[in-house]
């Protein structure tokens, strides 16, 4: 195995493209557990921590502009992001312990593609796009298109994400992210959910996005319960329209960390919290 | 394969290596440098027992390659005490018996100083959570959540 540390984007996506089996490293919080495992056996290790401006967040277009180096501790100690997307940073925080998120990226994952993913369902809902250096060029894609099923991502060979962009937040937007563990601290999530919501003058909601993690191969958009809410202010009957769309959404497993049966009753049960605290935060209360 | 070659600061003092490239910081520190204060309890990121300050992020050096450490500073439990006198938290953990085989303890101890540095006056949950990845077997975790509180008061009473 060989270790590198590109400072360019360029580079790496050379090096990964160069090399069969070269694997990205960010925070090496999932990549270094599985080499240690040895469930994977890279030729070779690129670390893209060094790439120039890779561990920044920069305010871009009105929007928020993530580093695939950015530390989900980081995230956390950034307040003007947290004010604009609390749903997505408290999503980033839940990840592991202190120590984890001393390391441990949003963009990794994402990219780990695993469905209980805790930063992704937020981030898909705020209609996050990912910034793809490859060896042809960049494009950008919507993160939601990144996980294709557990383990697997879209992105092609010698390709890897260098940043993620959040669209301008704007008046009256706010957003949320719940899960379900069974401890309180240190588990993985049995179910998750993200709401995103966008009101109008007169405080009904415009737009919304309700977003599934853990209930299926791949983070769920819920359109559904997305709707259910459209043209609302989030009452009670609102609520339980988008909860009952969001169960009907949900196709998980049955493990040991939940039946399929119990899964999708508390999927119902996080839409209509995560909306309410979303709704909070869209009307410029505290939540 | 040829081993890589690093440079880097450890508790301060400018410190080279030859690592492999799935060494781990931790494998460096203890099988390399004679570092043997920060454990290996799990391999993987659970368990807290290797956490090291890494460019002043608390991290599990479990997870870091060595290679990684090029350039960057590493503060471990042997920078903790400053000659023979100890830090504060060691000498609290000593004298409220927060320890019995000891494994966890440097771990805690690091972890538990970067959260006073950030946060003289921590509440009980705060102290909880934050210690949440540093894992002990033996002592059920009430007189290591106490040492930590009663050390914070002491402090803030010094200072
Ligand atoms: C103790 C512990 C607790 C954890 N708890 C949680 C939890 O509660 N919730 C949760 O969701 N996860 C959890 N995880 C898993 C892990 O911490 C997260 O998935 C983390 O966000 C991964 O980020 P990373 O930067 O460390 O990724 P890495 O390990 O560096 O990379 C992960 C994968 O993505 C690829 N990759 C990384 N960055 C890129 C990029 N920019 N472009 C392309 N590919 C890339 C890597 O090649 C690798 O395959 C936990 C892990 C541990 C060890
Ligand atoms: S040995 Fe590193 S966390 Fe357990
Ligand atoms: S004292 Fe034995 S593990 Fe904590």
């Amino acid at each position: 195995m060989r270790f590198e540390a590109p400072t360019s984007p360029e580079d790496a996506a050379s090096l990964l493209a160069a090399t069969d089996n070269a694997r990205v490293l960010a925070g090496g919080t999932d990549l270094l557990v599985r080499l240690r495992a040895g469930q994977v056996e890279p030729e070779m290790i690129v670390d893209i921590k060094r790439i120039a401006g890779i561990d920044a967040i920069t305010s871009e277009d009105g929007g928020w502009r993530i580093g695939a180096g950015v530390s989900c501790a980081a995230m956390g100690e950034h307040d003007a992001l947290g004010a604009d997307y609390p749903g997505v940073v408290e999503g980033a925080e839940l990840i592991g312990s202190t120590q984890v998120q001393g390391r441990c990226t949003m963009i990794g994952n994402l990219c780990n593609a695993g469905p209980a993913a805790d930063s992704v369902p937020a981030m898909v809902a705020a209609g996050a796009i990912a910034h793809v250096v490859g060896p042809k060029g960049t494009r950008e894609a919507p993160v939601f298109e990144i996980p294709v099923s557990p383990g697997k991502t879209s992105l092609a060979k010698g390709e890897f994400i260098a940043s993620v962009y959040l669209p301008p937040r704007g008046a009256r937007g706010g957003d949320a992210y719940l899960r379900f563990i069974p401890r309180t601290e240190m588990d993985i999530a049995a179910v998750g959910c993200a709401v995103n919501l966008s009101l109008a003058d007169d405080g009904t909601v415009e737009k919304a996005s309700v977003v599934l993690g853990a209930v299926g191969p791949k983070v769920i958009e819920a359109a559904e319960a997305a709707a259910a809410l459209i043209g609302t202010t989030c009452d009670d009957t609102a609520l339980a329209a988008c909860a009952e769309a969001a169960t009907a959404a949900a196709t998980p497993i049955d493990d040991k960390r939940g039946t399929v049966e119990f899964r999708k009753d508390v999927t119902g049960v996080l839409a209509r919290r995560a909306a309410r605290i979303a709704y909070t935060r869209a009307k410029g209360e505290t939540s | 394969m040829s081993r890589i070659h690093v440079t880097t600061t450890i508790n301060g003092d400018e410190t080279e290596y030859l690592c492999e490239p799935q060494d781990t910081l931790l494998d460096v520190l203890r099988d390399e440098l004679d570092l043997t204060g920060s454990k290996e309890g799990c391999a993987s990121g659970d368990c807290g027992a290797c956490s090291v300050m890494l460019d002043g992020r608390l991290v599990c050096s479990c997870l870091v390659l060595g290679a990684e450490a090029e350039g960057r500073a590493v503060e471990t439990i042997e920078g903790m005490a400053s000659g023979e006198e100890l830090h504060p938290l060691q000498q609290a953990f000593i004298d409220k018996a927060a320890l019995q085989c000891g494994i966890c303890t440097p771990g805690i101890l690091v972890a538990a100083k970067d959260l006073l540095e950030r946060n003289p006056d921590p509440t009980e949950e705060e102290v909880r959570y934050w210690l949440a990845g540093n894992l002990c077997r033996c002592t059920g975790y009430d007189k290591i959540i106490r040492a930590v509180l009663d050390t914070a008061a002491d402090m803030r009473g010094a200072a």
